[in-house]
């Protein structure tokens, strides 16, 4: 009895420190989320669809979709090399390349939009190059992908380092002492090993991708119909006083976030066991 | 935050004997060239080029873009909103994540998904739900609009805003470290005579610090970048409630790249130093837990 009083608090602290807790989950987390669904159905669903069936809300979708969709596989390719190299082998300077992959995330994502501006833009790097070829990258697709690419360049990478770090690589050398080649291994002993990881940090870069404001709207130009993602087209709704139709259309972006959230606690719920089956097959290692 | 912080295997310290010849896996040059061209063309050309554009500004010029009034009022207000909304972060943090890892509740799993929401929430969302609730009509603003107390747009705003998006990181850090920790230490604590205030005070907290400092560093280093969640709620007053994100896309507008270029090198100096930071921290953060599980 005073055993467990000792490594636990009596019940009143318990259920107000849950209380309070809850209290703020609600307020903070569960409010902002309902709010959304609510504000977007103020006059009824219709008129929520109707924001949804307007031509150029319908062009942000695509355009959000184009963008992940090239962001997405390219950083994937990225975060395999990159935590390959990194997890796998000794060499100089790899806690330094580590900070780097890292640095986007702490980089404003305004800055970000600016830096390729100032590569881009008409003032820009390449800019007289790019004009007198015809090429746009700012104020067009091109650069509303690469902002993209770069607030979202770390997910992946960061998900799979430690998670390759943790596994090493006996299981690999095994397989090539077997007479595997490299790819054979990768595909057949390293991609297993790393499959949730990869899962997890792809839908996470998807949902920032998708999400992503602050960046596109510097690289963006705002062309209706042209360079709006969905967030830039909840802002421009947002700023002409149409809530309801702003609404609706964050309300789709929301409900992206909750799927997120339900795939992401579905991986890790996977992941765990796994993991605990792993754990639970050498039964000479006891107590582990 | 990460899954791999599921991963309770340890870091295997086995060398292979020198007779089993330890076979190098192929790729090395391949993956890290990889990692080394594409980091160039997406990170660090780009990066560089804000920082060469800096240095072509006489130093009159950039002094004058980063060191006017409105721009020192705008630092202020970032910094200072940023602090007041990651210490907020730290102790609502820190609460959650005791009650999600000590605590059994109903509904326990959907508040551990839900408090990843501001990583999987757009941030212009973030921000039109937040204004629609906070402003002077709306659910949580009614009750405080009558008491004198608006909270949209002014600075009240702005530091709910960074609390909504700082949460995640407090408590991401924190719960993997609760965890872990051994319950032995604290039944010897109190088989020492310990109350339980003192348990926590003397035994678990000093554990929890460093990763509480660590999720601090990077609730306040997203929110000293923050744009999207803030801008709708700001009411984006110069010299009141005029964050330094804002600042830089208002010189884009005027076309004044030099100044956009000198204010924004002053926030990428932050981040850089901000990064260096978290990562010291991290570091020791590893080490004071490290030998233990």
């Amino acid at each position: 009895m005073s055993a467990r009083a000792g490594t636990s608090e009596p019940a009143w602290v318990r259920r107000s420190l849950i209380a309070l807790a809850l209290g703020f989950v609600f307020l903070f987390l569960l409010l902002p989320l309902a709010a959304v669904f609510t504000e977007a159905l103020r006059k009824g669903l219709g008129a929520a669809l109707e924001a949804l069936r307007e031509p150029e809300a319908w062009s942000a979708i695509r355009l959000t979709l184009i963008t992940a969709a090239i962001t997405v596989p390219l950083n994937l390719l990225f975060g395999v090399a990159a935590a390959w190299a990194i997890a796998k082998y000794e060499f100089k300077g790899k806690a330094f390349l580590t900070t780097l992959v890292d640095l986007p995330f702490s980089v404003s994502p305004v800055v970000a939009g600016l830096i390729y501006v100032l590569m881009f833009g008409a003032q820009g790097w390449f800019g007289p190059w790019l004009q007198a070829h015809d090429i746009k990258i700012i104020f067009a697709v091109p650069g509303i992908v690469l902002a993209t690419v770069f607030v979202t360049f770390p997910f992946i990478a960061r998900e799979l380092i430690p998670l390759m770090q943790a596994q090493g690589s006996e299981e690999e050398q095994a397989a090539l002492v077997l007479g595997a080649n490299g790819w054979q291994t990768f595909w057949h002993v390293t991609l297993p090993n790393i499959k949730w990881g990869l899962v997890y940090g792809v839908i996470l870069c998807n949902a920032r991708a998708m999400g992503e404001f602050g960046a596109v709207s510097v690289v963006s130009g705002h062309i209706r119909g042209q360079t709006n993602t969905l967030p830039l087209h909840v802002e421009i709704l947002y700023n002409e006083y149409q809530s309801v139709a702003a609404f609706a259309v964050a309300s789709l972006l929301a409900l992206l976030a909750v799927l997120t959230l339900l795939v992401k606690s579905g991986v890790e719920w996977q992941f765990e066991r796994d993991h605990k089956a792993a754990l639970e097959l050498p039964p000479e290692k006891p107590g582990v | 935050m990460t899954i791999a912080t599921l991963s309770t295997a340890p870091f295997s310290r086995v060398t292979p004997t020198r007779r089993t010849a330890r076979r190098v896996l192929p790729g090395f040059k391949l993956t890290l060239g990889y990692t080394l061209f594409y980091l160039s063309l997406i990170v660090l050309i780009p990066l560089s080029s804000l920082l060469f554009k800096t240095f072509s500004l006489s130093w009159a010029q950039f002094w004058a873009a980063v060191a006017s009034p409105r721009v020192l009022a705008s630092y202020r207000l970032t910094f200072g909103a940023s602090l007041l909304a990651s210490l907020v972060n730290v102790a609502f943090g820190l609460l959650l994540a005791w009650v999600l890892v000590r605590y059994k509740f109903p509904g326990k799993k959907i508040i551990d998904a839900l408090v990843d929401l501001p990583f999987a929430l757009p941030t212009a969302v973030a921000g039109i739900a937040l204004t629609a609730l906070l402003a002077g009509n709306g659910w949580v603003g009614q009750f405080f609009e009558p008491l004198g107390v608006p909270l949209a747009f002014n600075r009240n705003g702005i530091v709910i805003a960074l609390i909504f998006i700082g949460l995640p990181f407090v408590v991401r850090t924190v719960q993997p470290v609760l965890e872990d920790f051994e319950k032995e230490l604290e039944e010897a604590a109190t088989c020492l005579g310990a109350t339980r205030w003192q348990t926590f005070r003397y035994v678990i907290f000093p554990c929890v610090a460093p990763a509480l400092l660590t999720g601090f560093a990077m609730a306040f280093a997203r929110a000293v970048g923050e744009y999207g969640s803030v801008i709708f709620i700001a009411g984006n007053m110069p010299m009141v409630s005029e964050i330094t994100p804002l600042i830089i896309i208002g010189k884009l507008e005027q076309y004044d790249y030099a100044g956009a270029t000198a204010v924004a090198s002053v926030m990428l100096g932050i981040s850089f130093v901000l990064l260096l930071v978290i990562n010291a921290l991290q570091s020791w953060q590893r080490r004071r837990s490290g030998g233990k599980s």
